[in-house]
């Protein structure tokens, strides 16, 4: 088992060689210089020149390359051009707002996606059924941002109850934290939870096909025990890698949500360094949700090998 | 006449697929005494193991049944749920043909004893983990205890088996039902499943039903034995009187298939040529008469009906001589 | 399975049950045709000018003179919505085109030669799904800059992964049958066993999966254009409509609504088309 894991690591590491070889190439991608777009209006030849010696701008690829990567492998992703703030500092700071959206969200979506899809499969193909795998189908095509403006206006502008933008931090006042998430997290849940519901019921549709359900039944087991303990869980594996996985994705953060609802999280980082042009708070943000994205799908891997007793243990 | 534990009356099972309905039981009726044991044979098709999941009431719901089935005197069509609940898993027991699929792969071995015990016999956890370890142990499984907190694949398939058993037994049911119960093991293995479960079946005094497609495995250890073919009792008799004084074509044709022992090495098997009837074409005659050696027109016409002397009935036209019959692949 | 094929007699006709071309397909069809309609024909029709900014007629409900209204600059919102789907029509489409292209062609040669092409294919992709799709192509467009070529560009990059899996899959499928041993027994070149034999066979479950990508990239490109990264002002998308559109929601919500409705109908079409066209042809599922 060990030696299991083991070899994963191994490959993990060129895993994310890659990804850090990616992210600078692609901040390479920059046409013209990078001193000169970063200072916009403010250059002056001499800013430019100042710039491009402290960037090290001057040096090949291949250095620069190096420098940064010896840097960010000690935590130094370099410096806010615009605050003079540490990227890594920065990203600390957001980094439990995203991780709060994040978890609400996966927490709705599997809150209403778990039941759904065990009532769905045990009805599969009533009209029930019919009804919410349509609706399902149909929550599908509407992307999160679309959701999150419905959202607003219904409950924000319509009914006035919950906040449009707007954040304060859980340590400073818990309740109205949450009340700054609902709708936030809503977005993201009501557009995640018919995926999963999706892959519960199929995968219990299967499940309750199988002979040891048969089994259970005649030894005359309650239809709920059936239903709640033989069938759910060898049916949960593919619903847990999948959550894991979204959770990985979410850590990006749910750029978008946190630019609607002005949140002061990951995602919405990457975005104003986009739009004010901090090209170094920019790759360093990038290199970091990329790195964590692999290491999430890493740990999710490895849990769905420790979850399934059957891989646990090994063949009999 | 007392009343027997298991009655079943002329049941029919028609079941809808995509191909028209398909009957799979066309009228069975059989009597199992306390604590005796049926043979049920019959080849794959033959409706056998859809009779025990008809008894057990555990058809699909589009499923058509009519006749009856009683249960120490009761019917169990028109019990409700619960009370059929309440008697699976406690009167009647089922064991599976592959413990490799009808035990759950992601729960251990002790669990899936327990749940039965605490679900019909209302014992308190810590005492039904307990019963569960002697359970295993009863069955013939070492190290009971460590063994209950391991998961099915980890165990061999005979070890499987003798604890689908043990689930099966752990309520001390007064009837069991083996379908197949040695079909998927080894050939070792199985004598040993068998003769575990003849063990058990006379210390409880439980009745048993054995269901299987090998003549052989009945033979001294069931005290009765039906023959189906194509969903029908094709012959019924007690199990002696079958081996000596078989009537049916159809059994003479399933003993003379067995290769057996003292026969000359590459002694070609005698299989039964053709293939069973398809169930959703149901032809006017015997079912049997395609493939019968001694079949003749009449056979295609009608069906005959169970007919015989006593406790030994066959559903044949031109049924064997009555004389005891020597194991001849000749067939005379 | 004794006791599965009991239960799976009667089971036999919910699973072999594909989804039979209804009405609601046949709708989505001519939903798409009609938007496609509108896209292609946007000049000739009667329509306003998008950029046509009234300062007189702002925010103004759906009227006779506006079939959907005005936006907060007086511009016709039909007008904007018809060339909006210019862009993401556009976008989503010529971007799934090229990772059709890009992706089967990488898909069918790793599944044909296996062996170090294979892992050296499988490994990019790997590295290209290890970051965050949005993020990336964020990105990159900040980085390269924001105009429709990069737009499509980068989107494509992004989908060319997972059309690789579905060409490498379906090549993998019947690369070891027998016509194709057949055909190279035969002496074909590999060229010609690519495109005669397997070329043929891949296609159809490629350009299935490409409709339901279509889907996905309006709806990539749908998010770009909201953060004001997608297409590039003052031309209009879907996106950048609905953004503009957030502002005004307590006083003139048709502004988000109107795009929203019509992206949201657009992107299901093409989902269920796919998903129709792909339940339909797929040999699993056909299979009882």
């Amino acid at each position: 088992m060990l030696r299991f894991i083991g070899r994963r690591v191994l490959y993990l590491v060129p895993v994310l060689l890659a990804v850090t070889l990616l992210t600078f190439m692609v901040a390479s991608l920059l046409p013209g210089d990078l001193a000169l777009a970063m200072l916009g209006d403010q250059a002056t030849p001499e800013n430019v020149a100042a710039l491009r010696s402290k960037l090290g701008l001057d040096l090949p690829a291949w250095q620069r390359y190096l420098h940064w990567l010896s840097g960010v492998v000690v935590g130094d992703f370099g410096q806010s051009h615009r605050t003079g703030e540490m990227v890594l500092h920065a990203i600390a700071n957001r980094l439990p707002v995203s991780i709060e959206l994040m978890l609400l969200a996966q927490l709705g979506a599997l809150v209403v996606g778990v039941p759904l899809g065990i009532l769905c499969a045990a009805r599969a193909d009533s009209t029930l059924d019919r009804v919410l795998s349509g609706g399902a189908f149909g929550l599908l095509s509407m992307p999160s941002f679309m959701l999150a403006i419905l959202l607003i206006f219904a409950f924000s502008v319509h009914l006035g109850v919950l906040p449009a933008t707007g954040y304060t931090p859980f340590t400073q006042d818990p309740v109205a934290n949450l009340v700054s998430m609902v709708l936030p997290a809503a977005s993201l849940a009501l557009v995640e939870w018919p995926a999963l519901m999706r892959i519960l019921r199929s995968d219990m549709i299967t499940t309750l096909q199988e002979d040891f359900i048969a089994m259970a039944k005649a030894k005359g087991l309650k239809r709920r025990r059936i239903l709640f303990v033989h069938a759910l869980k060898p049916s949960s594996f593919t619903l847990v890698t999948v959550t894991g996985l979204n959770v990985g994705r979410l850590i990006g953060g749910a750029l978008v949500i946190e630019t609607i609802f002005a949140l002061p999280g990951l995602g919405r980082l990457l975005i104003e360094a986009i739009y004010s042009r901090d090209f170094i708070v920019l790759q360093g943000g990038v290199l970091f949700v990329a790195v964590a994205y692999v290491l999430v799908n890493f740990i999710v891997d490895l849990l769905y090998t420790v979850l399934d007793p059957r891989i646990r243990h090994g063949r009999g | 006449m007392t009343l027997a534990l298991l009655e079943v009356d002329n049941l029919c099972v028609e079941l809808p697929t995509v191909r028209g309905p398909l009957r799979a039981l066309a009228g069975v009726s059989l009597r199992l005494e306390r604590g005796r044991s049926l043979g049920v044979v019959g080849e794959s098709g033959s409706g056998k193991t859809m009779l025990s999941r008809a008894i057990l009431q555990l058809l699909p719901p589009r499923a058509k049944v009519s006749g009856s089935t009683r249960f120490d005197g009761k019917t169990l069509q028109a019990l409700a749920p619960e009370a059929l609940r309440a008697l699976r898993g406690k009167e009647i027991a089922v064991v599976f043909q592959d413990p490799m699929t009808s035990l759950n792969p992601v729960l251990t071995i002790g669990s899936q004893i327990v749940e039965t015990l605490l679900e019909h016999l209302g014992l308190a956890a810590s005492a039904a983990r307990l019963r569960a370890v002697e359970l295993l142990a009863s069955v013939g499984i070492p190290e009971p205890e460590r063994r209950a907190g391991q998961y099915p694949h980890q165990l061999s398939g005979g070890m499987r088996q003798r604890v689908a058993i043990a689930i099966a037994l752990s309520c001390e049911p007064r009837l069991l039902l083996a379908d197949e119960p040695t079909t998927a093991l080894d050939v070792t293995v199985q004598a040993q499943i068998l003769d575990l479960l003849a063990r058990e079946r006379s210390r409880r005094n439980m009745a048993m039903m054995l269901i299987t497609h090998d003549l052989g495995i009945v033979a001294g250890r069931t005290d009765a034995v039906i023959v189906m073919y194509a969903g029908r009792v094709m012959e019924r008799a007690a199990t002696r009187v079958l081996f000596k004084q078989m009537r049916h074509p159809y059994t003479e044709a399933l003993l003379a298939a067995i290769p057996k022992v003292e026969d000359a090495p590459h002694t070609p098997l005698a299989a039964i040529g053709g293939t069973p009837p398809d169930p959703t074409r149901p032809a006017p005659g015997c079912p049997f008469a395609p493939r019968c050696r001694y079949g003749r027109d009449d056979c295609r016409e009608a069906m005959p009906g169970l007919a015989g002397l006593g406790d030994h009935q066959f559903a044949c036209w031109h049924p064997l001589a009555q004389r005891p019959l020597p194991w001849r692949r000749d067939g005379r | 399975m004794a006791a599965a094929e009991m239960t799976g007699v009667t089971d036999a006709p919910r699973r072999a049950r594909r989804r039979s071309l209804g009405w609601v397909f046949w709708l989505a069809v001519v939903w798409i045709g009609v938007v496609l309609f509108g896209a292609l024909a946007a000049n000739l029709l009667p329509l306003e000018d998008p950029s046509k900014i009234s300062l007189l007629a702002r925010r103004q409900g759906p009227s006779a003179l506006h079939l959907f209204g005005t936006d907060h600059l007086g511009r016709d919102v039909l007008s904007r919505v018809v060339y909006g789907s210019r862009a993401s029509l556009a976008v989503g489409l010529i971007s799934a085109f090229l990772a059709l292209l890009a992706g089967g062609t990488l898909g069918l040669l790793a599944g044909y030669f296996r062996g170090r092409l294979e892992s050296l294919t499988m490994a990019a992709m790997d590295v290209l799904l290890a970051f965050p799709p949005l993020v990336l192509a964020l990105a990159i467009i900040a980085y390269l800059g924001q105009d429709m070529v990069n737009l499509t560009l980068t989107l494509a990059l992004l989908s060319v992964p997972a059309s690789t899996r579905v060409a490498r899959a379906s090549t993998l499928a019947i690369a070891e049958r027998e016509f194709v041993v057949a055909a190279r027994a035969l002496g074909a070149s590999h060229l010609r066993v690519m495109l005669r034999e397997l070329l043929p066979n891949v296609v159809l479950p490629l350009l299935v999966y490409t409709l339901i990508l279509v889907a996905v990239l309006i709806v990539g490109e749908g998010v770009l254009s909201f953060l004001g990264l997608g297409v590039p002002p003052p031309m209009a998308s879907w996106g950048s409509m609905m953004s503009e559109g957030r502002e005004q929601l307590d006083v003139a919500p048709h502004i988000a609504f109107i795009p929203a409705i019509v992206m949201f109908l657009t992107v299901l079409s093409f989902n269920l088309v796919g998903d129709t066209l792909r339940s339909m042809t797929d040999p699993r599922r056909a299979a009882l």
